[in-house]
């Protein structure tokens, strides 16, 4: 008998966007773009995160207009937000026959506290982590991908780094903890014992783990790829950019060949002005879009 | 020793080495063209047929596995792999490598939602095989060299034609070796053939 909605049918998904690229996009022209340069899917939305910040106010689920069209435009898989905690914005995206969906702190979140229990849904989920507390919790609650939850809008990768850096070096640690050690380190962290079991005897997640907020250039794509990310989203870095195809088919080359520097060299040359960027230090606390879940 | 390529410009390639690795034979994650030299089957996995086409067509190695293929080493392709190497693809989507005489639909069996897993035979290689659909295709139609090995709900799933194998689920993604070690067995042969 077939059974929808395993595991591992829904970690697969995520297993197969492996080594790609996941472009944000809010209509079928842009998605285009973004499928004939060679993204793996593409996050459909109303608003790119840089455009969220500069409107203010509530960031909410796209029109479904919007993600209609975008479904329609391509035949690679179609992701779209939710507000974390909105069951009602992720059952109509799960409705609408969305592929993946984004419970995502570039939205303005609708639960301050609880995140949406996303096991119960057929289709799979990815979440943002900013260490390994949070990627536990949000795997317990039936995430089937994660993301560093990074800085969206800002163009700068130096909050994407420190996640992916945290997340790893937290399981490096986990490895070298005794059983006994490891009952404290789960409480210290708020983590599921027996996932960090799971994670301390196998040394890695059993998810994938994309890097998000803040990629703006081939080069920033390549080095969340070293510091070991399974593949990378771009949100305002392509479209904010001032040469959308090339800058797009440029990211999706540098993920692939991460480690070919020359090649690497040769896809930044004559790329025209990357989106403009924001320094951390500028943003008041409200505005860090990563405080907004636990 | 037997090595077996895996395409690693998109997708699950890890996942598909380390299912070479556990039938004993050796693997290696193919991103040049030059690497096709130093192996002696190809394994094309599943990922985004779109992008690993891009990257296919980006990297020109469309006509060195087409070599490949065609000098008698095996190539066996699985979900996106299985798009590459059909000689048909319904609508108006262009014919990739177009090895093998298979005609297919992409997405047959809907979006990510109505993805699922279910128990098949695959004739003369397992019975009782956890298959993983994800997003995937099916054959509608093989030529009259190509060896249906498998059906769901109708619907082929797992054909071969000669040395070249193809599955529309993913069987890197399970514990269940079967159908690689198949696929290493063509290879071991296919070996002893082009060494006389």
């Amino acid at each position: 008998m077939a059974q929808t909605g395993t595991d591992r049918v829904k970690r697969g998904m995520a297993e197969m966007q492996k080594g790609g690229v996941i472009m944000d996009v809010v209509n079928a022209e842009q998605a285009k773009i973004a499928e004939e340069a060679g993204a793996v899917a593409v996050m459909a939305l109303e608003r790119v995160p840089a455009d969220i910040r500069a409107a203010g106010g509530v960031a909410r689920m796209a029109d479904p207009t919007i993600v209609e069209e975008v479904m329609n435009a391509v035949s690679i898989p179609v992701m779209a937000k939710a507000r974390i905690g909105h069951i009602t914005e992720a059952r109509v995206l799960e409705a609408m026959g969305v592929d993946y969906i984004d419970e995502s702190e570039v939205l303005t979140p609708a639960d301050e506290i609880y995140h949406i229990k996303k096991d119960d849904y057929t289709v799979p989920f990815v979440c943002g982590c900013r260490n390994l507390g949070e990627a536990t919790r949000r795997i317990r609650e039936g995430a089937s991908m994660l993301r560093t939850k990074g800085e969206p809008g800002t163009g700068n990768i130096v909050e994407a780094v420190s996640h992916m850096r945290q997340v790893q070096s937290q399981i490096r640690h986990l490895r070298g903890l005794s059983e006994d050690e490891v009952m404290v380190y789960a409480k210290e962290n708020g983590a599921p014992f027996d996932l960090l079991m799971e994670i301390r005897e196998e040394g890695r997640l059993p998810v994938v783990n994309f890097a998000a907020g803040g990629i703006a250039t081939p080069a920033d794509a390549s080095l969340m790829m070293q510091l070991g990310a399974d593949g990378v989203f771009v949100g305002s870095g392509i479209f904010k950019s001032n040469n959308p195809e090339k800058f797009a088919r440029a990211i999706v080359e540098a993920t692939t060949h991460y480690d070919d520097y020359k090649l690497i060299g040769e896809l930044s040359k004559g790329l025209g002005t990357a989106m403009k960027g924001m320094e951390m230090s500028t943003l008041t606390p409200e505005q860090r879009m990563q405080d907004r879940s636990q | 020793m037997t090595t077996i390529g895996v395409l690693g410009l998109q997708g699950a390639f890890r996942e598909h080495v380390r299912s070479v690795e556990a039938t004993g034979a050796k693997a290696l994650v193919v991103k040049r063209i030059e690497q096709l030299k130093e192996i002696d089957g190809l394994i094309i996995p599943g990922g985004e047929s779109t992008t690993i086409r891009r990257l296919i067509d980006k990297y020109e190695f469309l006509e060195p596995i087409r070599d490949f293929g065609k000098s008698g080493n095996p190539i066996f392709g699985t979900c996106a792999g299985l798009i590459l190497l059909a000689s048909e693809i319904d609508g108006s989507y262009d014919v990739h490598l177009g090895v093998m005489d298979i005609k297919v639909r992409r997405n047959a069996f809907g979006r990510q939602r109505e993805s699922f897993e279910a128990d098949l035979d695959i004739e003369g290689v397992a019975e009782g095989f956890n298959a993983v659909f994800i997003r995937a295709p099916y054959i509608e139609g093989v030529g009259e060299n190509t060896k249906v090995l498998a059906r769901y709900d109708g619907h082929i799933v797992a054909a071969q034609e000669g040395h070249y194998l193809a599955c529309s689920f993913h069987p890197e993604l399970t514990d269940d070796h079967r159908l690689t070690e198949h696929f290493v067995e063509m290879v071991e042969e296919a070996k002893k053939t082009l060494a006389l």
